[in-house]
């Protein structure tokens, strides 16, 4: 293939940026949270996210090196891959921490269900690219994606694991939503959702039903889930305006914070750095999302619009999610903080999502 | 190629530019959210959390659940779990732990030099992280902590329900004890809510019935000032006590039994040959595990698993014994049941047997003249069941052995019940690789060679004999009740299978075993009783094989007496009652373990003829005396 000089000229240099930017970020707060004031140092994890990041960025040239419009041919091949991945897990998976997400590739843990999230981005915005009814979808033309992003999630439920599978789901209807829903179906589709709740209680594993109640109810268990909680709490709130300064959080040195490089690393994050620091992260990740916002505008085809769209929306709940779990107002589910959060699947993954983002917006001059 | 195509798609999006506008809008009030939520915990709360965060001020005090009772099949208490404080240190609350310690060795007069050394065993662990350096702390103690407690930062003490085993040694093996859950059992525990420092059944049945003694626990999550001292509870949640767990055994019988046995190694068993209900089973030497209930110290621990006597093996249950002279009751039913024994045929016993070109002994010198099959069984002659089992066969009497349960664990609920072993041909083809010679089967036919069965075994037999014909599964629990919603299980009496026999074998075996109590020339004399008639069978289980001189028990080494048997049960004519006594290395069983089996039996008669508030009333008075 021919590299064609615009192309350079136009690479859009601002979403590297932001994504190297966050994935420092997270590389200071894993060694934080790791950091071990009496032998002053923070084991392997840091490198290893380092390592992640060298892969992160091999995943995002991949992601550049074709024109977008050739993701049209490879979506459904790229979902049936992940499906494979997802019932391999089922069969022959890792199991940690009570369940079963990785499969062992040597060297790699590979957790399919992060990929996966892309996956169903990729495989709607082939399937909506196409000029919408001029009412808008009705919930019956939308079966054959309903049919493809089930097996995802049931396939991440059973794993289990309760906060990839809500994502997955959350991501599939905003992407329905974007692709041009009705507003009577789609208020069908959250009325049917609510009906089932009580069925879908019933397949949640004992711990992500007390998670659940805890929050509603923080009295439950305040010895186990309740307990992280307040202490995630601690953490973030006794941050104050402006934190206790770079490794200079107590609640995470005392290992009080339960996954504290992965899901819970926010906490370390505003503890170090206060309210100052947890504002310019939010303004980060603001930015990002209203410069990708500004690109769907500027992007001349649906199929490059909603592949945007979809990447935005993978990050924007992961964030929300995250965020609003440290801070006690949601109850807790294992969702990473994108970039940030330690996990090798998780980084490559975003950072591929980031690389169709810079495909989509480098390209937009082409015509 | 693919380009040219997608001009076609040019301009195909304005109605996702339109629902961008909308996104922003939603960005801009979640983000805003999340904003202020940060700008609450971080500012308006800050200094609250920071307060929080700065002492470290959250903890948790688990409250292990309070377990569950035992009762016996008369409510009264067998296992109960008595209030005792363990003394707990902080170091990280203590601005000098050393000089805490040796101030609390000072209040307590204990040595400064033990309790320094935990701080040092410990110090590994974080140091907000509490060390037990006493546990079932005196109430002198819990007075002197409480009184100078502004001397002593960090010290604390916990409340902690203890096991306390009201009989001490005599329910032991039943009952079982508890221990700290080790680091990998804890791993398979987690799940199920233990968490490290909690007790788990570890034998018995403290052991099998684990899941409904063992409550669940509670716990505060606590706000603590510097000094560790409890500033308010933030939360809590209340423990909730285990079930009570009402045995099948009698706590009398219980103890006369083991009275019966005190000084011997071995093992009494009763049943209730109607239900299979366990009334009593002890065996000796015992433990206490009131010692496990304390923490048991290393060199006891030691001291009971290198003990030659195996005062940790249940020998009702794991103990497997050649049954001696008591397998010719089974002889006698497999023999009478395929027709091959003619009861009043008569044989002669010159005082051995000659087989092949072995002799096989009788045990009485002189044989016992002309003997049927009752005088047979009355006198335990040897010489009658070597013909009798050469006639019979090994493998129609491995059948009946089976059908009686021998041979095979009895599935009461207990821990490593052990299943003897019954041979046959093709047993011996399995297990040797080797036919089976017929001069076997006359050390089968009188209880010796390969049979084994465990004392439990032997008894059920005699229960289903006494009861015509149900073999029942021994059964140890009756009934699982909560303190707040009642039964919560019930266990009824369950039948394994009906062994059908014949009306006149019943018959038969019962006179003859009657009259081995009670007949001219019985070898179960010593059983007679006043009260009720006893039936039984005595055997004697021979250690080594005795080749040469008739040999008196006290001219054997200690390891190498025989094992004494009695099985029975009462009243001869009306059975209600099944014992089984073995003594280890006791000698002759007629001698050693008859007059056990009759003092278990009469104190059971004695405790039928009391109506059971009578009992009740009386148990009450007793527990006041003390």
């Amino acid at each position: 293939m021919q590299i064609d000089r615009r192309l350079i000229a136009h690479f859009d240099w601002t979403l590297l940026a932001l994504a190297l930017l966050f994935a420092s970020i997270g590389i200071a707060t894993i060694y934080s949270a790791n950091y071990n004031i009496a032998e002053a140092h923070a084991g392997g994890l840091p490198s290893r996210q380092l390592i992640w990041l060298g892969l992160g960025i091999i995943a995002m040239l991949t992601a550049v090196a074709f024109d977008y419009h050739y993701i049209d041919r490879l979506a459904y091949p790229f979902y049936a891959a992940m499906l494979l991945l997802l019932v391999l897990v089922l069969f022959v998976g890792h199991s940690g921490g009570g369940s079963q997400r990785w499969l062992n590739l040597g060297f790699f843990r590979l957790q399919p269900s992060e990929p996966a999230k892309i996956a169903i981005v990729l495989m709607l915005a082939k399937y909506f690219q196409n000029t919408e009814p001029p009412n808008g979808f009705r919930l019956r033309d939308l079966w054959v994606p309903f049919m493809m992003v089930a097996p995802l999630v049931i396939l991440t439920l059973v794993q289990p694991d309760l906060g990839t599978a809500i994502i997955l789901g959350i991501v599939f209807l905003s992407m329905i939503l974007m692709g041009g829903l009705r507003t009577r179906s789609f208020l069908c589709l959250v009325g049917a959702g609510l009906a089932f709740l009580p069925i879908g209680w019933h397949f949640l594993k004992p711990y992500q039903r007390a998670r659940i109640l805890t929050f509603l109810d923080p009295d439950r268990d305040p010895l186990g889930a309740g307990y992280h909680v307040i202490q995630s709490k601690i953490a973030v709130g006794s941050g104050g305006l402006f934190g206790k300064g770079y490794l200079g959080g107590t609640q995470n040195r005392l290992d009080f914070l339960p996954a504290q490089h992965t899901d819970f690393i926010f906490a370390v994050f505003s503890e170090e750095w206060g309210l100052v620091g947890c504002l310019i992260l939010l303004v980060l990740y603001f930015a990002l999302m209203v410069y990708s916002l500004r690109l769907i505008e500027r992007v001349k085809d649906r199929f490059g619009g909603l592949l945007i769209f979809g990447m935005v929306a993978i990050f924007f709940w992961h964030v929300v999610i995250n965020i609003a779990m440290v801070v006690g107002v949601m109850p807790v589910v294992g969702v990473p903080l994108p970039m940030v959060s330690y996990g090798g699947s998780s980084l490559a993954s975003m950072m591929f999502a980031l690389g169709v983002m810079i495909n989509v917006s480098m390209r937009r001059y082409t015509f | 190629m693919a380009l040219l195509t997608d001009i076609t798609r040019q301009d195909g999006a304005p109605e996702l530019r339109r629902r961008t506008r909308v996104l922003y809008l939603v960005l801009i009030l979640v983000f805003g959210a999340l904003a202020a939520r940060l700008f609450f915990l971080q500012v308006i709360d800050g200094e609250r959390y920071t307060f929080l965060s700065e002492n470290n001020r959250v903890r948790i005090k688990r409250i292990p659940g309070t377990r569950g009772m035992v009762v016996d099949r008369g409510g009264q208490l067998m296992v109960d779990s008595r209030p005792s404080f363990d003394l707990l240190f902080v170091a990280e609350d203590a601005e000098e732990p050393e000089q805490t310690l040796r101030q609390l060795a000072r209040h307590l007069k204990r040595d400064e030099k033990e309790l320094l050394a935990t701080l040092e065993e410990n110090k590994k662990r974080p140091a907000f992280e509490e060390i037990v350096v006493g546990k079932d702390v005196d109430w002198a103690t819990v007075v002197a902590v409480e009184t100078h407690q502004l001397d002593l930062p960090g010290v604390t003490l916990r409340a902690r329900p203890r096991r306390s085993y009201a009989d001490g040694q005599i329910g032991a093996h039943v009952l079982g004890y508890l221990g700290e859950i080790g680091p990998k059992q804890l791993k398979t525990l987690k799940e199920q809510g233990y968490a490290t420092g909690d007790e788990f059944g570890q034998y018995g049945l403290e052991k099998t019935w684990e899941y409904f003694l063992r409550g669940q626990s509670g716990g505060q999550q606590v706000e603590v000032d510097a000094l560790g001292r409890r500033v308010r509870v933030l939360h809590e949640v209340t423990d909730v006590p285990g079930y009570t767990v009402h045995l099948t055994l009698d706590r009398e019988l219980q103890e006369t039994a083991f009275q019966a046995l005190k000084g011997k190694e071995g093992t009494i068993v009763a049943l209730d040959v109607n239900t299979g209900d366990i009334l009593a089973m002890v065996s000796t030497p015992a433990f206490d595990p009131n010692v496990f209930a304390r923490g048991i110290k290393s060199e006891e621990w030691q001291g009971l698993i290198k003990d030659r006597l195996r005062p940790l093996s249940n020998r009702a249950i794991q103990g497997q014994y050649p049954p001696g002279s008591t397998f010719k009751v089974l002889v006698a039913i497999a023999g009478l049941e395929e027709g091959v024994l003619q009861p009043e045929s008569r044989i002669s016993d010159p005082g051995y047997y000659y087989f092949g070109n072995r002799q096989f002994r009788d045990w009485k010198k002189g044989g016992h003249g002309s003997v049927d099959l009752h005088r047979a069984i009355v006198e335990s002659c040897d010489v009658y069941f070597y013909q009798a089992g050469q006639r019979i066969g090994v493998d129609r009497i491995a059948k009946w052995a089976r059908a009686f349960g021998l041979g095979e664990k009895s599935g009461a609920v207990l821990d490593d019940e052990k299943g003897g072993i019954i041979p046959d041909s093709e047993w011996k083809r399995k297990r040797f690789r080797q036919p089976w010679y017929p001069g076997e089967t006359l050390s089968v036919a009188i209880g010796q060679g390969y049979v084994t069965t465990t004392p439990l075994q032997l008894v059920n037999m005699m229960a289903a004999l006494a009861n015509g014909g149900t073999l029942y599964r021994p059964r140890m629990v009756k009934k699982i009740e909560s303190a707040d919603s009642g039964t919560v299980r019930e266990y009824g009496p369950e039948k394994i299978r009906t062994i059908h026999l014949k009306p006149t074998t019943v018959e038969r075996l019962h006179k003859a075993l009657a009259d081995v109590v009670k007949g001219a020339g019985g070898t179960g004399g010593a059983a007679r009783s006043s009260v009720v008639d006893i039936a039984g069978k005595t055997g004697t289980a021979q250690v080594v094989e005795m080749k040469g001189a008739y040999l008196k028990s006290e001219q054997l080494s200690y390891f190498n007496r025989d094992h004494a048997w009695f099985v029975s049960y009462a009243p001869a004519q009306n059975p209600r009652i099944a014992v089984v006594v073995l003594v280890e290395h006791g000698g002759h069983g007629g001698e050693a373990a008859a007059p056990m089996a009759k003092k278990v039996i009469e104190k059971y008669v004695q405790l039928q003829a009391q109506p059971p508030e009578q009992r009740q009333a009386r148990i009450q008075g007793d527990t006041r005396a003390d």
